[in-house]
Parts: C-alpha cells; structure tokens; sequence
C-alpha cells in the first residue's frame, strides 16, 4: 500500500513552491493606469535587460502567503516559551491603532506644525517609559535592543570621553546575550567576561577586582538571563560608581519587573527597553523592533538626535546636534525611530495601565514559578529557589539518556509547542529557559506541564531514537545545516543558469 | 609524523621536521567542534608569534580560533580545507592540516605537550 | 483585564502549588527598599474604546500625507500598497512569530526571506543580499564597516551627494570605532569628482544613486577608479522604486550595495519601522553583517530553508561578530517580498515608469512659475529646485492651503545659508493630475 500522497502534500501542509517558480512571464497582481508620456530625464542610464522578477496574479499571491503562513508556529497558535524574548499576546487594537489615517501616513520630514499630534505620542510614550523606570531622558530612536545597547555604550564613552579618557574595556556577566559584547566591540571597547557565583548572580568580588580605571561601563542584564535577580544589585551599582564606570543594564527582562522595579531606584545610568518584548509589539518573523533607552541625569546630556521637546501646547523635534541643548553624541538612524512601533506600545501601555502593567510582571512571575514547580521533579533546576519571569533547567536530567537538549525541543515540536531556549545562557551545561509570560492561562501551563513531564519520562524510558527523530510531524523534519553552511545557496538561480 | 609531534592546551597540533613544522588541530578538537563548515587560513609570508591567532574555523554552531603553537613564517597554507573543509572531520592528523611554516625558535616545542601528556590532559577535561 | 488570561482562584491555586502564600513571595530577591508596593502614577487600566478614542484624537491633530497632495521624498516614499500585502502580513502566524530558530515550524518565514533575498539581489544585480538590516542609514553605516573589515583599512570617503542622515549615523558609528570619514562638500549640482578623495588607504567610497538631491549618475568610472585602489565602491539608494527604471549599482561596478527598502510595502510611518537592505558581492559574504537564510534538505530529502553562516552573529561569535544586529525587519522585508511578488516584472517597472513620467511632467510645469529654476539635469521620480524665496517660508505658505510641498533642504543641513531657497520635490504613481494643479497653482500664488 503507497504510504505518501502524490503531490507530496500532507492534508493541510500543502508543499509550495518559490514564487520565482510560479512565474507566468507578463502576469501582474497590479493594475496601473497607462504610463503619461513624458520626456526621459533619467540621464542616458535606463535600465536595460530583465530583472527576473517572476509574474504572478493577486489569488496566486495570496494563496502563496497563505500557504508559507501555514508552516510557521507562532504566538497566535500557542503557548512560546523562549526565554529571554518575552513572547506574548500582541493585542490587535495596536495593530489597528498603527494604522490610522493621521499615523501610518504621516511623512517623516512634514513641516511640524502638521504633526504635533504625533509628536505629541512621542512624548507620550516617552513619558510612560521614563515613569515606569525613575528615569529622567529616553532616547527613542534606536530601532532594536541591540541598537539600544550600542545607543547607550555610545553615551558612555561621549561621557567619558568629557571627563578626559574614555577608558578601554567593559565587563559583562558570562551569562550575558551575545549583542552585548558585540555592541561593546562596536563602541570601540574591549570585553572582559565576569563570572557567577553559584547561585548564578553576579560575583561582586571579583567585579570589584576587575572594576579598575580601564572600565567604562559594567552591562548586566537584570533579572538575568538565569531569571534571577540581581539581589545585590545596589552594592554592584555602588561599587560600578565608585570606581568611576557607568552601569548599564540590558531591560531585555523588564517583564518582570515593570510596575514593581523602578531600574531607576537601583543606580543604573541607562538601560534599552525592548518595546517588541515587555510592550506587546510583534516580532514579526524577526522584526522591526524597537529599543528606546532610559538615561540617568549623568547621561542625559548625551542623549542623540532626534528628540522631542515640548513648548507650551507645541511639540518640536529637535534634529541636529548644532541646535540640541546638551551634548548629543550623534545620531543612530534616520528619522525619529520606529514611530509605528511607539504608537503600538503606547495603545499598549494605555490599556493596561499602571494596575495592569504591574499585574503583568506579577502575573509573569508567578507563571514562570508555577512552571519550575511543576517540572523541578523531573528536570534538573539549575538554581533554586524562586525566579523571576523565567526559569532555568540544564541538561542533567537527561544524563545517560542518550537525549540532547536539542532532541528534547525537537520532540516538543511534534507535540504542537515551541520549544524553550536551548543552549543559552551559556553557564550552565545544556540550557533549558522557559519564559512563558503572563499571557499563558494556567489551563495552557497545565498542557504544556503535561507534554513536558511525559517527554521527560519518555527520555527516561530508553527511546533515545524517538527523541533524535523528532520531529515527524512538522513541515520538515530536520534540516541539514552542515550542508547549507559549507555550499551556501542563499538565492534562487533559474534553472538554465545552473552549472 | 612519529616522536616530534607536540600539542598545546588548546588542541593545536604541531609536527615539525627540520624547519619546516606543520600545524592543525587535533582529533579532540575536531569531535568538539562537529561537522566543520569554513576555515579561515593564515597568507603564506605571515609572521606568527607563539600564541598569535592564526586561523579560524567553523562549525555551524560555533566558532573557534587556532593560534600558533610556536613561532615562525607561514609557508603554504591547506587550499585544500577550503573546498572540503570536512577533511578536518575526517583526517584532523593529517590530510586537514592547517599550515606550515618555517620555525624561528624550536626550543619553544619544549613547553608544549607530547603525546603521552596530551592524552592525560584530555582525559582531565571530561 | 482583557489580555490577562490567570483568574484570582488560578492565580490562589498556583501560589499553594508553589508554597508561598503570595506573589510578594516571589520577589523576595528584589531589595525591599526598591520594591513598589502601589502602581506607578500614570494612568489606569482602559478599554478597547477608550484607547482608541485617545489615539485617534493624536491622529486627527496632524496631516496625512493621504490627506492632502504630497510632495514628500528625501528618503521616504508614499507608494500605493496593494490591499492583499497588508492583509497577508497581519496573518499572525508572520506576525506573531519569533526569529525562525527552529527551521521545521519556520519554513513560511525562512522561505519569504529566501525570496527577498534573491529579489534584493536581482534588483540591485548583486551576487547576495542579506535578509534585511533596520534602516537605508544604519545599512551604509554596516557597509562601510563591512569594508573596513574586507580591505583592512580604516577611512571611508562620503559622496556630498549621499543622504546627510545616512552620513550622520556614519560619522556617528565611525567615531566610536576610531576610523576616519571624509565627508565630500554638499553636492547640490550633482557634478561632485571623489578622485582626488580617494587614495590606498580608502577602504571604501560611499554614494548615493539617485543621490539626495535626485541626480542620477554613471558610477562605472568611479568604480574603476576604486579598484585600481583597492577601494570598495559602496553604493546606496533611498528609492527602491528607481531600481526599476535605472541601470542597478552591480552594472556599474558596486561591490556592496546597501539602501532603503520601505517604499515597497511599507507605509511612511512616521519615519519608521523601516527597511534597510544589503547586497554584496559573493566574496565578501562572510563579512557581511545580518541573518543569511540558505537552501539545504531535511531528512526526508525534501527541500528546505535554514538560517546560515551564523558563525558571523553575535549570539555566536559574541564580541568578534561582524556586527550586533540581532532583531532586523523581519515583517517589513515580508511586505517588501509580497508587494514585489504582486508587481512582477511587469508591474514593477510599470511602476518605476510611471514615477519617473509623474516627476517629469511636474518637472515641465513647475519650471513654469517665475521664482522657480531645476537644479537637475537628470532625477527618478525626485528633483531639486532653486526658489526665489527661502524654501521653508514657502513650504509653510503650502501647508496654510493644505499642501505638502516637499522638504526645505535647509531641514537636513541646518545653519547652511546656501541651502535655504533649495526645495526637494517628489513625485509617484499616487499624485494626480490634480495634486499638480494644486502645487503649480499654490506656488505661483505663494512665490
């Protein structure tokens, strides 16, 4: 009896081709009116040749999308425990607000009198941020956390820089997410890794050690990426300050914290929200972002262009640096940020407000304790206790197993969920982050609870070949990146072109 | 390859013969590693000090430098690596060697490791 | 509240499963003296109707580009978006998804990256193009360190014709990385000669085709002149729409071609969330800052896609990274790759036509007006003017008769008296007949 369909098709998972191999040369989705006849003034250098674009209809479209739409998984479908990237609900009457006539349509460089009103949502979000954090300057352009990052190590050196030297290193926690050095490199520093203590914080005393006159700045993700906090983070501030350095912290976990922690009451000199992350924004298949960050008073001067000042009843930008009061140190992008993602954070931040935006920390952390709990008897916790807004498992449950950690999120695919984070933090062995965030009803902990602990008992049960076949069910099975790294294919050729 | 073959604590391989030493990493580093996907080789005419980092290879998860077990001028790198890579994976002792280079100081080969001391340092790690 | 799915008997029976008698519990780690036991002063919880009557009523204070005719360009472009693109995009299985770490329930996502990336590279006639970067001005800032990194050395030289945000973050970035940029005069004129810029420790020449101020110009002698250097040409654009009607950066000899991808699906937004593209040559790929999606097969042997050559980023390669871009533009690249898909060939260059005979025509009846005179000799669907009057009064005279009539350049080089009376005017397929009576006719009644 055949066992595979014709069409290579699955019931719903519909193979697809590329759009370049559904061409029917000359098809258009889009109807223009006839071009005007005008006279050429493109300077003797029209293009000439096809580009290759292929030729398709609108229900040709729309079906392709619909069926590439088809084998992503995503936070619509169910439960995303990613730890460290906060994926929950994205409401849709943000969605909605971002695209309002008056918004969507607003040009960048309009005469400011006809966008006060969007300036006046600028400032608005700005004013949540700096409240929900004790902070008295955002800058509001950076376009990811990572931007961020770099938008606030560039304060740092300008800061410095003004002081006279602008020292050569920054220290990170070990644990830390990999754009932090990479954005350190960026800013011209060098990077020195501090290690945990045992209980997977921070060893003050070696930082002490290390906090020299070389060091411009100590980032700390907080809680961490171990979803712990800090607990002796008013000593680290001290000891940061004290030895001349700024305090940066990576607001990549401000979930757990918004409306409870004030980053502000804790001595940090800036930190990047990530709006994709605590403010709901989508992440949209990797993006756009948005990474405004909070400067303390020491900072504040150096915030870059563009800002929006407020004059009375009259908002204005303030674009270049020849005109900005303080001491911009420059500029991060073009424009004024990612304005459309400002207007989804705010409807954000609005609907909740300040009761719910608290019960949105306090509800992520009872979560994620409700999942460490829960599983703590099968898997291996890697710190005890209790944790913030997401929780920490390492790979010795599975020891003589025969089941990686990869294997483990592999068979969870077929169970219909998203795996944990895998492999990060890098400071325990094997990593297992959950994140689950607040907006998980208990009834979908309790499945996911379920799948994991029969998986675990599975695992346990001598099936190391179910776990390194996984999955079976999902629209490919395991791909081979061995082979796409060594010969890259990262376009499509058309056939003839083909060797 | 037989007694003058030296390791370092970071898994490089060193054989020299005469002048003339040729460089890579060894069989523990490549299993680390997994399915090596690009190496980035030193120029021939480089000069390298004890240490330096000379080349890069990859994984597709992970990425590491070699630095030069002694000190010397690089004499032909493995072009060979760079089409097939997995020779690496398949030969790390041989066939997916790095470099070799004309050796300034040999007496550096006595703080490196030899075979034996090699084995136990390896056995140590796990 | 409506996005909190736990009840107050969940939330009980949760807290004794964990054995703590409440949420305070959990927080024991947080210093009491930081701890906030009341919310935040800022307004409370609203609903659906109430947020929405706030937001529309910051909406309705400001102009539309879609409400009035609009004359706006300067690196941001209304385009007419095919209503099927941002339909499709707002399917929550794009939307909602996160950076395709696991390939086997990302093939949707992976596989329209893979598209734009192979569409980039066919528009730009470059080898590869990377799955999007944040913006036209953080691009050129990554290509110029890109080059930096593929030559070894440490100066870039920037046309006078290049887009002074895109120069700005730059200078910007090149600051902090200790390497030195040589910004060429303002070129008004468009008649700009880098030459004598360029010498063998110029690691790249940055310009800009169309440039800001709409020239449209050969670059073959430029490239040449490069190479001989051992200098990379970089070449940026602010108008994806131009690469429909004009010879591609690749013809002309461009090793890493960056730009501006949001006139294709993406609305102007305020300025953002934009599009930033990159393509290079095939043998600078492992420079290049960004994801990568490549072709391989599962086990099965079926094709599929992955994210590759990620040894470059930082989640692996951490300080040595070829840049800290993690989260890009996913979606915005995703209404790029549909709206192109819905164009095709055909449509496309229709397309580019169609901006290019808007602009000319406008070009023939603004030269018209007494106290107007063209600056270019050669645009795409943007030009420059030379007013009889500062540029910014007469642009606030439109704004009184509901007209948006460009960019006074003196906004993007502020304290240059040079630049008061130039205006930069932009036309596409949106303006009609109409929304050119009305700038002609504002115009003559203004200057």
């Amino acid at each position: 009896m055949p066992t595979h369909s014709i069409s290579g098709n699955r019931g719903l998972q519909i193979e697809e081709q590329l759009i370049f191999e559904q061409d029917n040369p000359g098809q258009t989705g889009v109807d223009y009116p006839d071009i005007p006849q005008a006279k050429n003034r493109l300077g003797g250098l029209d293009r000439e040749g096809e580009i290759g674009l292929p030729g398709l209809s609108e229900p040709q479209v729309v079906r392709h999308y619909m069926r590439l739409s088809q084998k992503n998984y995503a936070i619509d479908s169910g439960v995303y425990p990613l730890g460290s990237c906060t994926m929950k609900h994205n409401p849709r009457l943000n969605e909605k607000m971002a695209r309002l006539p008056g918004l969507a349509d607003l040009h960048p460089l309009q005469p400011m009198q006809t966008t006060q009103g969007a300036m006046e949502l600028m400032s608005s979000c700005a004013n949540w941020l700096c409240t929900l954090t004790n902070m008295p300057v955002v800058a509001m352009s950076p376009a990811a956390g990572a931007h961020g990052e770099l938008c606030g190590l560039m304060a740092v050196r300008a800061a410095l820089e003004d002081q006279g030297y602008a020292r050569t290193k920054v220290l990170v926690p070990e644990s830390a997410h990999g754009t932090n050095p990479a954005s350190a490199h960026l800013c011209g520093y060098s990077v020195e890794s501090i290690p945990a203590k045992e209980n997977g914080r921070v060893n003050l005393d070696v930082l002490k050690e290390k906090l020299d006159g070389e060091v411009a700045c100590f980032m700390l993700t907080n809680p961490n990426t171990c979803g712990l906090f800090e607990n002796e983070i008013l000593d680290i501030a001290k000891a940061v300050h004290d030895a001349g350095a700024y305090f940066y912290c990576d607001g990549a976990n401000f979930n757990a914290i918004v409306g409870v922690v004030r980053p502000g009451d804790l001595g940090i000199d800036c930190m990047h929200i990530n709006l994709h992350k605590t403010f709901s924004t989508p992440h949209g298949g990797g993006g756009p972002g948005s990474g405004p960050v909070v400067f303390s008073e020491a900072l504040a001067p150096y915030v870059p262009v563009p800002y929006v000042v407020q004059e009375g009843d009259t908002y204005r930008l303030v674009e270049d640096e020849a005109s900005a009061e303080g001491k911009p140190f420059g500029r991060m992008k073009s424009f004024h940020g990612q304005f459309g993602v400002f207007v989804r954070a705010l409807s954000y931040m609005m609907s909740l407000g300040s009761d719910g935006l608290r019960q949105v920390a306090r509800d992520a952390v009872l979560n994620a304790n409700y999942l460490a709990v829960k599983l703590e008897g099968s898997l291996s916790r890697s710190y005890e206790g209790v944790c913030m807004h997401e929780v920490l498992f390492d790979d010795r449950f599975l020891k003589d197993t025969g089941v990686t950690t990869l294997d483990f999120a592999k068979a969870l695919l077929d169970e219909g969920v998203h795996p944990m984070t895998m492999y990060f933090p890098l400071v325990v062995h094997g990593a297992l982050l959950m994140e689950p965030t607040e907006t998980e009803s208990k009834q979908s902990l309790d499945q996911f609870i379920e799948m994991v602990l029969g998986l675990t008992e599975r695992a346990k049960g001598d099936n190391a070949r179910y776990f390194e076949q996984a999955p079976r069910m999902t629209p490919r099975r395991r791909l081979d990146e061995t082979a796409a790294a060594r010969k890259p294919v990262l376009k499509w050729v058309p056939p003839t072109e083909e060797a | 390859m037989m007694a003058t073959v030296r390791f370092t604590k970071d898994h490089e391989w060193v054989s020299v013969d005469g002048d003339t030493a040729t460089v890579g990493v060894s069989d523990y580093a490549q299993q680390q590693l997994g399915d090596v996907v690009f190496v980035e080789l030193p120029e021939t005419g480089t000069s390298l000090n004890k240490g330096d980092e000379a080349a890069v290879v990859e994984s597709v998860k992970a990425a590491s430098e070699l630095y030069s077990p002694i000190s010397g001028e690089v004499s032909e790198a493995n072009g060979a690596l760079e089409d097939e890579p997995s020779l690496i994976n398949s030969s790390a002792m041989g066939n997916g060697w790095f470099y070799k280079m004309t050796v300034s100081n040999t007496a550096e080969l006595d703080e490196l490791m030899d075979e034996t001391a090699y084995k136990g340092y390896i056995e140590g790690l796990d | 509240m409506r996005y909190l799915p736990l009840g107050q008997s969940d939330r009980e029976e949760m807290l004794k499963d964990i054995g703590v008698s409440s949420v305070d519990d959990l927080f024991v780690d947080v210093p009491k003296s930081v701890l906030l036991d009341t919310p935040v002063d800022l307004p409370k919880t609203a609903g659906e109707m109430q947020v929405e009557r706030s937001i529309s009523a910051m909406a309705r204070k400001n102009l539309g580009t879609s409400q009035a005719p609009s004359f706006l360009g300067g690196g941001a472009y209304r385009h007419h978006v095919p209503a099927a693109v941002d339909h499709l995009i707002q399917r929550g299985e794009f939307l909602t998804s996160y950076t395709p770490y696991q390939p086997e329930v990302s093939q949707g996502t992976l596989q329209y990256l893979f598209e734009f990336q192979t569409q980039v590279s066919m528009l730009t006639g470059m080898d590869v193009a990377n799955a999007s970067l944040y913006d036209g001005a953080t691009a050129t800032a990554e290509a110029v360190m890109m080059a930096a990194r593929v030559t070894k050395r440490k100066k870039a030289v920037l046309s006078g014709g290049l887009h002074p945000h895109y120069r700005d973050v730059t200078l910007t970035q090149a600051r902090f990385m200790d390497f030195a940029v040589e910004s060429a005069d303002v070129d008004v004129e468009g008649k700009e000669d880098l030459t004598a810029l360029i010498d063998d420790k110029t690691a790249c020449v940055v310009v800009q085709n169309p440039s800001f101020f709409g020239h449209v110009k050969d670059l073959t002698g430029l490239a040449e002149t490069c190479h001989e250097k051992g200098v990379l040409l970089v070449v940026a654009f602010g108008e994806v729409v131009s690469l429909g009607a004009i010879t591609p950066p690749g013809a002309m000899g461009a090793d890493i071609v960056v730009g501006e991808g949001q006139s294709l699906g993406n609305a102007v937004n305020y300025g953002g969330p934009y599009l930033g593209l990159m393509a290079c040559r095939q043998k600078f790929v492992r420079q290049m800052p960004g994801r990568l999606v490549g072709e391989t097969t599962d086990v099965e042997g079926r094709r599929g896609w992955v994210l590759t050559l990620s040894t470059r980023e930082q989640h692996i390669r951490r300080e040595k990274a070829t840049s800290n871009i993690c989260t890009n533009s996913g979606l915005c690249a995703l209404a790029f790759n549909m709206h192109l898909t819905m164009l095709g060939e055909v449509g496309f260059t229709k397309l580019a036509k169609i901006n290019h005979a808007h602009a000319s025509l406008l070009v023939d009846r603004l030269e018209e007006i007494s106290g107007v005179e063209l600056v270019n000799e050669s645009f795409f669907n943007e030009f420059t003017l030379r007013l009889s009057k500062p540029a910014t009064e007469v642009v606030d005279a439109l704004v009184e008769k509901e007209i948006l009539g460009g960019i006074p350049v003196s906004r993007l080089y502020p304290g240059d008296s040079d630049m008061a009376d130039l205006l930069l005017v932009a036309a596409t397929e949106v303006n009609t007949v109409e929304d050119m009576d009305a700038l002609v006719n504002g115009l003559k009644e203004v200057l």
